[in-house]
């Protein structure tokens, strides 16, 4: 399958912290893959450093056969590498609407409205609240939001850092069937989870990621197999 | 209309379109403590090219808009490389370094002044005021300000997005500093005088109180800021010197109980509705 992402060599630093250390890992067109590990593993600045949100100390970055280690986020997020990150990513005093009209930040094409229209007639609960502040949203529509503002990007590479942090049991299957459902219109996702579980039923390969380093990575079904993996990051699920 | 109120009037289109060029810069996440160096700069141009060149204000005023936007520009990138309490101290000494300049400069009447002879009357203040306001309130309605709202809210986020920060940041500079520079040159021609003494810390103090007090969520909240703090002083004046302890209490109040200003997106979606309610009934 050709790759659409491939990471070669990547480092990370803040400082004297070395957060990421020579990681290497692809993700191929249309595939799911789920990036695992520990607090502070090096997950989030991995994905900081696909998107050009933070600079890479050495290693390259290959996205659809380009090299664009030295190009800036937004025109990473103008060919379709598209981060949505952890925590509060809700622009809080733009209403709804204009959340979303943030993910087409960078397009230029007359087809905006259109896309927008589609997103509210799969989440209405986006659509009855599109004027008002996205911070009245709960967590979950937040989520819904963060993602479909993404969406408005038109990814080809979606990341997602933590999607399911904060939801209940219910808002979290949801969650995952709509990581699936994007992926079976095309789109390439990788996804970095704490849920290890849910991110392994979801994904079809994985990599274990230990203070910065992959110390692990396969098919999904045999990392859910696999001991080590579940003593040390599936024991408590 | 007295010469008392007129001179209000004045004052108070000046100082609309002063705290619209703190409240653009402020739009884009930046605090700028250097409003009064900005006005300075648009004052003592406009003064110069008046004086010196014979231009008339139709030529100076839109020159010294320009040239503090250039300003703005230049100290953008400086300014930028600094955070948060960081930036308002850079911004802060800014206003200082252009006062100090000023005063040293024989050429620009040091601590003298100088007089401006081509007068600006007071339509044309408040002409210039109502098509500032409108123009900041279309800002904020496009894909610029929609921005560098969202710069204010995440600068992660927003970037993630695909806004590139460092300029979004640098035109709201440009775009402040250029207001700020139209209140400057507005305020030459119509008092025909200028000195450096006007153009003061408190003066810079007071325009980011107008912003802050007022509400930084909308552009309703400048035009309530400047006019509040324009209009109660005066109208205080009844009380003599207990004024002060009076308008002190108001803004210490202001904050405890509303921080975000005056005017929130919350409080217009709430007067937007009731009236809605009203046409429905």
């Amino acid at each position: 399958m050709p790759m659409l992402l491939e990471i070669e060599g990547l480092e990370v630093r803040y400082g004297r912290t070395h957060a990421v250390r020579g990681v290497s890992l692809g993700v191929a067109t249309a595939e799911v893959v789920t990036v695992l590990g520990a607090n502070g593993a090096g997950k989030s600045s991995l994905l900081k450093a696909i998107a050009g949100a933070v600079t890479p100390a050495g290693g390259r970055i290959i996205f659809d056969g380009a090299d664009v280690t030295a190009l800036s986020a937004p025109e990473r997020v103008k060919r379709g590498l598209v981060l949505v990150p952890e925590g509060r990513q809700i622009l809080v005093s733009l209403t709804v609407h204009e959340n979303l009209l943030m993910g087409a930040y960078g397009r230029r094409d007359g087809d905006v409205a259109r896309d927008i229209e589609g997103i509210y007639a799969r989440f209405s609960n986006l659509a009855a609240r599109r004027d008002m502040l996205a911070s009245v949203l709960s967590g979950g529509e937040q989520q819904m939001l963060a993602i479909s503002r993404a969406l408005l990007a038109r990814p080809r590479l979606m990341m997602l850092d933590e999607p399911s942090l904060g939801l209940s049991p219910l808002l979290v299957g949801r969650l995952f069937e709509l990581v699936r459902e994007l992926n079976r219109d095309g789109l390439a996702i990788l996804l970095v989870e704490q849920n290890t579980r849910m991110a392994l039923r979801t994904a079809s390969r994985g990599y274990v990621m230990e203070l910065g380093r992959i110390v692990l990575d396969g098919p999904a079904d045999r990392l859910a197999d696999n001991e080590a993996l579940a003593a040390a990051y599936l024991g408590s699920h | 209309m007295s010469g008392y109120w007129s001179g209000i009037l004045a004052i108070l289109a000046i100082n609309i379109i002063f705290a619209y060029g703190i409240f653009v810069t402020a739009t884009a996440g930046q605090l700028n403590l250097g409003g009064a160096g900005f006005m300075a700069i648009g004052a003592y141009g406009a003064a110069m090219l008046g004086e010196q060149l014979g231009w008339t204000p139709a030529l100076t005023v839109p020159a010294a808009t320009l040239l503090t936007a250039l300003v703005g520009i230049g100290i953008a990138f400086p300014v930028l490389r600094t955070r948060g309490v960081y930036m308002v101290l850079a911004t802060f000494a800014f206003a200082q370094v252009v006062t100090g300049i000023i005063l040293t400069q024989p050429a620009l009447g040091g601590a003298m002044g100088l007089v401006v002879t081509e007068y600006v009357d007071l339509p044309v203040l408040l002409g210039v005021a109502a098509a500032v306001t409108i123009g900041v309130f279309w800002l904020t309605a496009t894909r610029l300000g929609l921005a560098m709202r969202a710069l204010h809210d995440d600068e992660l986020v927003a970037v993630l997005m695909g806004v590139p920060a460092r300029a979004v940041q640098v035109a709201g500079f440009a775009i402040g500093g250029g207001l700020a520079g139209l209140a400057g040159a507005l305020y030459a021609h119509h008092f025909s005088f200028v000195e450096a003494q006007y153009f003061s810390p408190l003066l810079s103090i007071y325009v980011l109180l107008f912003v802050l007090i007022g509400g930084t969520q909308t552009a309703w909240g400048p035009l309530v800021g400047a006019s509040f703090f324009t209009i109660v002083p005066e109208l205080l004046r009844i009380g003599g010197s207990w004024r002060y302890v009076v308008f002190g209490v108001m803004i210490v109040a202001m904050m405890m109980f509303r921080p975000e200003g005056m005017v929130t997106r919350t409080l217009l979606a709430r007067l937007m509705g009731r009236r809605r309610h009203a046409d429905a009934g």
